[in-house]
């Protein structure tokens, strides 16, 4: 009875209220996020970055030559317009190379986030809301995670999961198209290590949320578990996920990159742009532009989702704004 | 206190034997074997080799081994140097160490000035500058960092050395910190601008101001010790990050440190050099952390164990 006379009273006659929530909770994070100008040209520098180096696996015309065709006369070129960025040691064509590394360490960093989205709500949600045997090995499983340095574990993970017969994540011919299975590996390696700081975060947003005012009061009107866990409670969980997947995508790209520099990169001829970094290491003596280009395009690339993960906090979290 | 650091420093054992315990069964899933090599051994020198530095016998009857010189201290003989592990740690720590500490003071040291200097001058060109630095630094890689110092300062410039570590030796010392050391400093100049423009706006700030203290002795005297705790909380994280993720830097400067050992070790499947090098980032990072709890507790009195 008082449940339904307080649900009403606030809304009735007040249009100004209404006219303010017209645009919905998302639209006004959108608004927010636009007006951050710093988000906005790093989302447009992404989305170009992205669509240049995936269409290029579409129309080989924005490659121009093969990432691996040598070509050992024309070694160690400077940029020109027969070569964008100049060629290594072996000829190969850097644009080409890098674009191809582009798109590798895309597929690393965002394939890594959605593994560890999976795991990371899954495990999350069943330690909040399955009880507290549940809650406590999750939390040991956290801790000893955190002991242990993640790019060690990263770096160990890679080692077991390299050189196997496996199918899918195998070291075959492609399984899944477009998608190796040595890059699944990596993929594999750094989300393992990557999912408890997801599972973390959606666990504290959970045991927030399951004693929140709306959702004792949906309770009360008798609504199922499912329906509050999945319309109520992880809806409201989504602002910060997307936020940590957006940082997460950047630092699986540096994970890839550190594995490549310290010798466990995919094999040749396949370049992420971390193999490019230590191909360009080896002859940054002959042309320093071999190190140069994937090196800034690890920064333009890390520097971008940063910078629009900075603006997505902002916009998805009003409460904490300066 | 001193039961509140006890009852910590208990706490590692559990703690250790669970990463002793992951990293040897997961050392041992690595495919391949230390003596695994294009031209196989002879069976018999194999199994001999294999006796005399404890691979006989099942996984578990190993790690039942393993776990009794663990309790004495013994991490076993190197494979790859055939030395024992404590000898090759004691003489590689030293200089994972030195570099990791000295990008935490250059970490420390300039994140706190960029920090205090912004926030003195919110919305005035040091600010913007120092935010540049801060939103920057965090977002690039240490080793972009290390790549571009290498190519411009040591290269075209020649005013640093290219390779080595040699601590007391600016040559070979500054290019490492700098590129470990500009992410964290970015990271801090950040936090700390933050805390200080809270701390600024605080009513005890302006009693200082109202009787007429110089603006440089509220400053240093008032504003800086409250503004310090916030990164009190993340500098042993930090730390701990420098000394453990320094692999790449290691690497590209020849610093012949830990994390090279480690990578070296993974390489050759150099069991008892992986559970050394790990167990030692796994120490480093607990006691980090206990040293931090305990300066946090020192530092604001408001906090009790």
């Amino acid at each position: 009875m008082t449940t339904q006379q307080t649900r009403t009273i606030p809304i009735a006659g007040d249009e100004t209220i209404l006219r303010v929530r017209e645009r919905g909770l998302w639209g006004q994070a959108w608004d927010r996020l636009l007006k951050n100008r710093l988000a906005v040209v790093a989302g447009i520098v992404l989305i170009v970055l992205i669509v240049v180096a995936f269409g290029a696996a579409v129309f080989p015309g924005i490659e121009r030559y093969s990432p691996s065709q040598t070509a050992p006369r024309e070694a160690f070129q400077g940029p020109s317009w027969s070569h964008f960025l100049g060629t290594d040691n072996l000829g190969r064509d850097t644009w080409a190379r890098t674009l191809e590394g582009m798109r590798i360490s895309l597929q690393i960093g965002i394939g890594t986030q959605v593994v560890v989205v999976i795991v990371g709500v899954l495990v999350g949600a069943a330690a909040a809301l399955g009880g507290r045997l549940g809650d406590n090995v999750m939390m040991r499983i956290v801790d000893i995670a955190y002991a242990f340095p993640d790019l060690l574990a990263i770096i160990i993970l890679r080692a077991i999961l390299s050189e196997r017969n496996w199918p899918i994540i195998g070291s075959g011919d492609p399984q899944i198209p477009g998608l190796s299975g040595e890059v699944l590996q990596v993929i594999l390696a750094i989300s393992l290590v990557g999912w408890v700081t997801v599972a973390r975060l959606v666990r504290g947003q959970m045991l927030a949320l399951k004693e929140a005012d709306y959702v004792l009061a949906a309770r009360a009107l008798g609504a199922s578990s499912p329906r509050i866990v999945f319309t109520h409670m992880l809806p409201n969980t989504i602002g910060p996920i997307i936020v940590a997947v957006t940082f997460g995508i950047p630092l699986a790209i540096y994970a890839e990159a550190v594995l490549a520099i310290i010798g466990f990169g995919l094999q040749p001829p396949t370049a992420s742009l971390g193999t490019l970094v230590f191909d360009g290491y080896t002859y940054y003596r002959a042309s320093e532009w071999l190190i140069l280009v994937p090196a800034g395009a690890i920064a333009t690339l890390m520097l971008c989702f940063t910078f629009l993960g900075d603006g997505l906090r902002d916009a998805l979290d009003p409460r904490g704004r300066r | 206190m001193a039961g509140y650091i006890l009852r910590r420093i208990l706490a590692f054992i559990p703690l250790i034997w669970a990463i002793a315990t992951i990293t040897f069964f997961l050392m041992h899933a690595v495919p391949g074997g230390p003596f695994d090599q294009e031209k196989p051994l002879p069976e018999a020198t194999k199994r001999n080799l294999e006796a005399r530095y404890n691979l006989d016998g099942s996984l578990l009857e190993q790690y039942g081994t393993f776990l009794q010189n663990l309790v004495k201290g013994d991490l076993g003989i190197s494979f790859n140097q055939d030395r024992p592990v404590t000898d090759i740690v004691r003489e590689r720590l030293p200089k994972t160490l030195q570099l990791g500490l000295c990008a935490f003071v250059f970490a420390l040291v300039g994140g706190l000035t960029l920090g205090v200097v912004s926030a003195v001058n919110q919305n005035r060109w040091p600010d913007y500058l120092g935010v540049f630095v801060a939103t920057v630094g965090a977002a690039v890689p240490n080793f972009v960092v290390g790549v571009f110092l290498i190519i411009f300062l040591a290269l075209k410039l020649g005013w640093f050395d290219v390779l080595g570590w040699e601590f007391g030796n600016p040559r070979k010392m500054v290019l490492p910190t700098v590129a470990l050391g500009l992410l964290p400093l970015a990271f801090i100049a950040r936090i700390t601008r933050a805390s200080m423009l809270e701390v600024l706006r605080q009513d005890y700030i302006r009693t200082a101001r109202a009787k007429g203290l110089q603006e440089f002795k509220i400053i240093v005297r008032h504003a800086i010790r409250n503004a310090l705790i916030p990164v009190l909380t993340v500098a042993g994280p930090i730390l701990a990050g420098l000394i453990t993720g320094s692999f790449v830097i290691e690497r590209f400067f020849a610093v012949g440190g830990i994390g090279t050992a480690f990578v070296d070790a993974v390489m050759l499947r150099d069991y008892g050099m992986i559970m050394g090098t790990t167990l030692l980032y796994a120490i480093a990072i607990a006691v980090v952390n206990l040293l931090v709890d305990v300066a946090y507790g020192i530092a604001d009195p408001r906090i009790r164990y």
